[in-house]
């Protein structure tokens, strides 16, 4: 590894060469990844004061999440900064995770790369274990004072214990001072640090506040409070109380291995055969296929996995490539899922008070040379959300928020190679990131994400991930466009219903008083000028986790009608006023639930309601409501049920076919009259 | 007719219009109905009074629709506010109207445009005016200047003022109504009527002592006149027989001036003949006094071209004078302010302009 004195002295003149490689000779020494990093601070993202400050609360959180989630934990992070010179300012993060054991304690926060996920398989936020020990020594050199670190495991008999940290850059070796035992007043477990870093605090889109909001969107189960210099705290709430699936631990993928990943799992395996260490340290190798690598690869069987020489691995390299092997598993990732990115939006959100909340997408996973990922993407629409610039995209890997370098990142690359004008957001020219009042988040998870570099803040492109990125999004733009579409159309038909439930009867009202004359009845005269039957949602807020839905429908025809509604609703919310309505038939596994009104009389109208309660309840969106039973002209206020609904409603409409051609002249009619206008 | 026999048959008829609403209703049908179509499409030459006026075509207003039947719903509303204040004999602005309509419910008014179309529609309908109705128009805004004689009301009862020696330099300003019964007009010295656009050329003609020197009444118009300032015009022409003449800008919307003074507004075609006077003549600023004149100019916006190519195909302006001078116009994509005159000094259009243009006209 290069050092700066060396490379300065190489300016010497020529002719006195011998003699200086000599004298070189007696500087040139190792020096520790931790002088290298003091030196390229850039690299870990510690380049600018504002940025060193969020980084190290990044780092920070990202393994309070990761060491709560590991241990099956429902997250409380407490993140607090204040300023405590002009620009040193001293932060204090605090977890309730499981604890470190005092004697890992100096390891951990005082050295760098030091850590329990960098050989494991698996999705988690933390990888290299340089993140929290680079912080430390940053705020070692650029304030002098030592991190303090408390920690407190699990058990009766346990006690927290505290010390002061420094890095020894030189050896890369933490220094412990006043490291003491004590009673940690009111908590059980957990893990807090505190050290002073030169920074500086700013407010706006690469701030503290919004990493930790954006991170609370995509960790809807963690519950983060920051206190800020100025002394606000702001809360955000735990929105679930459902612990993502934890992750699981996978062996290495053959496909995409390279000659030096092979050689080094090769001289770590317990196995006693070439054979087994193929069959047992990989996934997705079977029997069959081993002696398929071997065949091809011409290396003995029997030979132990440590003999095998750099010729050996190039030759079962090249077997692998021609051997046709399974995708490595992908139940080693944890997407979040539609329900809950959508519920941490909303949950984070609500104040910019969305018009619609497009149902997130969460693909199914692909793998590429050997590591599996996901993708998922969300879109936001309406509301307060600013109208007049570009969208704004919150980008995330593997749980945390990336705020730096939205330019080189992959995330954004597919969202400005998307035509966005075809699903109602403004672009110009078709390309770029577009206009209009919407967020649109997409995560990335994957076993290893690929960064663009050490400080982890954009995703390295691929064309598989672009395409996954494209298709996830399309699928959400497209669920945008037809609510823009339900809107537009709702707009136009809400004018009739002001016609008939307002302006009519209001005017007959006022007729009647002025002639001294009855209220007229205007039942036939609305049933000539809507002909149709209404569905008009109301959803009424009690509390937090309580909704009234209520459906009234309306029919404003001249006969007897029957209309079967369908809705899919959060299963896990509803309750006994859902089964007991009397319009009520079934509800699916799906949380597919069915009505029937049958022969509702002209002129007359009934209602469909039920609560929901619970945490998912403000996830369901009443407008999302289909019919079936009656054509689709003859309907307002809902959708058509689609036929990949997979529930009954089709035989309906048969039955009623007669009873429908007839109503169909009349609709044409109307229409007739409405053209003559 | 009598005050309050108009008013009565105002009240009739505006009855009527609530009773069809009504009986629709209460017959199950859709509420309609017919309104005169008042756009320049519907408007003909009445060649009895010389005027244009509203055809036959009809429109008809369904409560199918939300404008259909927000406008039924305040023709019921201000049918029943009208009822009241002759019941009550208040009268009251079209503005205070626009206000009242706060607690209307859907027939609110936006603005006062919808207001004053409302009731220029009950006119249309029941056929009587607006006054018939006690609502008035907030003021005119319209000035006179010249050696005539007005009796009008006061609050001290009927008094005489001379238009030079009883008014300050701004002139006499004209009341809503002009009917004889509160307003009575003596010619006195006047030879003619000339209106004016601006405000500004008003001023100078008054300062060069024009009026004085030609017997000339001057009117300012403060832009697209109102009804009391035709119908005054109107009256200064047909019972004291003095000459109308009209000098505006050299723009489109000008044209339009003239033509609601001369020819009948189309907004209140259905009264043309009680408010156009058919013989008024143009002075300028015409498409040829640019030209002639050598005039100062402005280019012509993009809305001033779409207002001439309005103007082509109104009926009113198609005559050869008109077709000529709006083509002119818009081959030289040139407009330009009376007041440019000024290019020659500030006596040029009283010492030479206006002479001219008057003699030629024979009304000098």
């Amino acid at each position: 590894m290069p050092s700066e004195e060396v490379t300065n002295e190489k300016a010497a003149p020529k002719e006195r060469k011998t003699a200086i490689a000599h004298k070189l000779a007696t500087k040139q020494q190792e020096i520790s990844v931790t002088e290298f990093f003091e030196k390229n601070k850039q690299i870990l993202g510690f380049d600018s004061r504002s940025k060193s400050l969020l980084m190290g609360i990044k780092e920070a959180v990202d393994n309070s999440l990761d060491a709560c989630e590991e241990a099956g934990i429902l997250p409380d992070v407490s993140v607090r900064v204040e300023k405590v010179a002009d620009e040193d300012y001293r932060i204090c993060i605090e977890d309730n995770g499981p604890g470190i054991v005092h004697k890992m304690m100096p390891n951990v926060f005082g050295r760098l790369l030091y850590g329990s996920r960098f050989h494991a398989l698996r999705q988690s936020r933390g990888q290299q274990g340089i993140g929290i020990s680079a912080t430390v020594m940053y705020g070692n050199i650029t304030t002098g004072k030592p991190a303090h670190v408390i920690s407190k495991i699990e058990g009766e008999d346990e006690v927290a214990w505290g010390m002061d940290i420094v890095i020894d850059t030189k050896t890369n070796r933490p220094i412990v001072t006043n490291d003491k035992a004590f009673n940690w007043e009111g908590k059980e477990h957990g893990t807090s640090i505190e050290y002073t870093i030169k920074g500086r605090y700013v407010n706006g889109k690469q701030s503290v506040f919004e990493y930790l909001k954006d991170t609370a969107i995509v960790n809807p189960h963690a519950q983060i409070t920051f206190h800020d210099p100025d002394g606000t705290k702001t809360v955000f709430e735990r929105a679930t109380d459902t612990m993502p699936p934890k992750p699981k631990e996978i062996k290495p993928h053959p496909e995409g291995m390279e000659i030096g990943d092979l050689l080094k799992y090769a001289g770590n395996s317990q196995q006693k055969t070439v054979r087994a260490f193929l069959r047992n340290d990989f996934s997705r190798i079977t029997d069959r296929i081993a002696t398929e690598i071997l065949e091809k690869s011409k290396v003995k069987e029997d030979k132990k996995p440590e003999k095998i020489t750099r010729d050996d691995a190039i030759a079962i390299l090249e077997a692998i490539k021609t051997v046709k092997i399974m995708a490595p598993p992908t139940d080693c990732l944890s997407p979040i899922g539609d329900t809950l990115i959508k519920k941490g939006l909303m949950h984070v959100l609500d104040g910019l008070r969305p018009e619609y909340y497009a149902t997130p997408v969460t693909r199914s996973p692909k793998a590429v040379n050997g590591n599996p990922f996901v993708v998922e993407a969300g879109i936001v629409y309406g509301g307060d959300i600013p109208s007049d610039g570009q969208v704004q995209i919150l980008r995330f890997a593997n749980r945390v928020p990336l705020l730096y370098q939205q330019g080189a990142c992959a995330i954004t690359k597919a969202i400005s190679e998307m035509d966005w004008r075809r699903y109602g957001l403004e672009q110009r020219g078709g390309k770029g990131i577009p206009f209009g009042p919407a967020i649109i988040l997409v995560h990335v998870a994957s076993t290893k994400v690929p960064f663009t570099s050490e400080g982890k803040e954009a995703v390295a492109n691929f064309p598989e991930l672009q395409s996954e990125i494209g298709l996830a999004l399309r699928l959400c733009a497209r669920n945008l466009k037809s609510h823009l579409n339900k809107m537009e159309r709702k707009n136009k038909t809400h004018a009739k219903f002001e016609i008939v439930q307002e302006i009519l009867p209001d005017m007959a009202r006022k007729c009647a008083e002025h002639l001294d004359r009855p209220v007229p009845n205007l039942d036939r005269t609305i049933s000539r000028i809507m002909n149709v039957v209404w569905i008009e949602p109301t959803v009424k807020r009690e509390g937090k986790k309580l909704r009234t839905v209520t459906y009234t429908v309306y029919n404003y025809t001249t006969l007897p009608r029957t209309i079967r509604l369908h809705a899919r609703l959060p299963k896990e919310s509803v309750n006994l006023t859902l089964f007991s309505h009397q319009c009520f038939l079934d509800m699916n596994d799906e949380g597919k639930a069915n009505w029937e009104i049958a022969d509702l009389p002209p002129s007359t109208s009934t209602t469909v309601s039920f609560e929901l309660t619970g945490d998912m309840a403000d996830t369901f969106d009443a407008d999302d409501i289909y019919f079936s039973g009656l054509s689709t002209t003859m309907v307002m206020g809902a959708e058509t049920l689609p036929g990949d609904w997979g529930i009954k409603g089709l035989e309906i409409v048969q039955t009623d076919e007669s009873d429908l051609v007839e109503e169909d002249e009349e609709e044409t009619m109307e229409a007739e009259d409405l053209g003559d206008e | 007719m009598a005050t309050n026999e108009r008013q009565q048959l105002a009240l009739d008829s505006l009855t009527g219009v609530v009773e069809g609403i009504y009986d629709q209703m209460d017959d199950g049908q859709i509420p309609t109905m017919e309104v005169p179509l008042r756009s320049k499409k519907n408007i003909e030459f009445d060649a009895k009074h010389n005027v244009w006026k509203y055809g036959d075509l009809r429109t008809s207003r369904t409560a199918k629709t939300v404008n259909g039947a927000t406008m039924m719903l305040r023709t019921v509303y201000t049918s029943d506010f009208i009822n009241e204040m002759i019941r009550d004999n208040k009268s009251s602005t079209l503005r205070e109207m626009y206000y009242i309509s706060e607690g209307w419910n859907h027939a609110k008014f936006h603005s006062q445009d919808e207001s004053n179309l409302l009731a220029e529609d009950l006119e249309t309908i029941t056929g009587c005016m607006r006054e018939d109705f006690k609502l008035r128009p907030e003021e005119s805004g319209a000035h006179v200047y010249g050696d005539l004689n007005f009796t009008t009301m006061t609050k001290k009862g009927m008094k005489t003022m001379n238009c030079i020696d009883d008014v300050s330099e701004a002139g006499f300003a004209v009341p809503y109504k002009v009917e004889e019964d509160t307003f009575q007009i003596d010619p006195g010295n006047t030879r003619f009527v000339m209106a004016i656009e601006t405000g500004g050329m008003f001023a100078r003609l008054i300062e060069n002592g024009f009026p004085e020197k030609y017997g000339c009444a001057l009117i300012h118009l403060a832009g697209q006149p109102a009804r009391s300032t035709r119908r005054l015009i109107k009256r200064l022409n047909e019972e004291h027989n003095l000459p109308v003449t009209v000098f505006t800008d050299g723009d489109p919307w000008s044209f339009r001036i003239y033509a609601s003074v001369a020819y009948g507004a189309i907004k209140t075609a259905h009264i043309s003949e009680f408010l156009a006077t058919p013989t008024a003549q143009f002075i300028g600023t015409t498409a040829s006094d640019i030209l002639n004149y050598d005039l100062p100019t402005d280019k012509l916006s993009d809305k001033d071209i779409g207002a001439l190519n309005a103007e082509l195909s109104d009926p009113r302006f198609k005559d050869e004078y008109w077709t000529n001078e709006i083509q002119a116009m818009l081959s030289m994509k040139k407009k330009s302010e009376q007041q440019a005159l000024a290019k020659y000094g500030l006596d040029f259009v009283t010492d030479r302009y206006l002479p001219e243009k008057l003699t030629d006209m024979g009304v000098l």
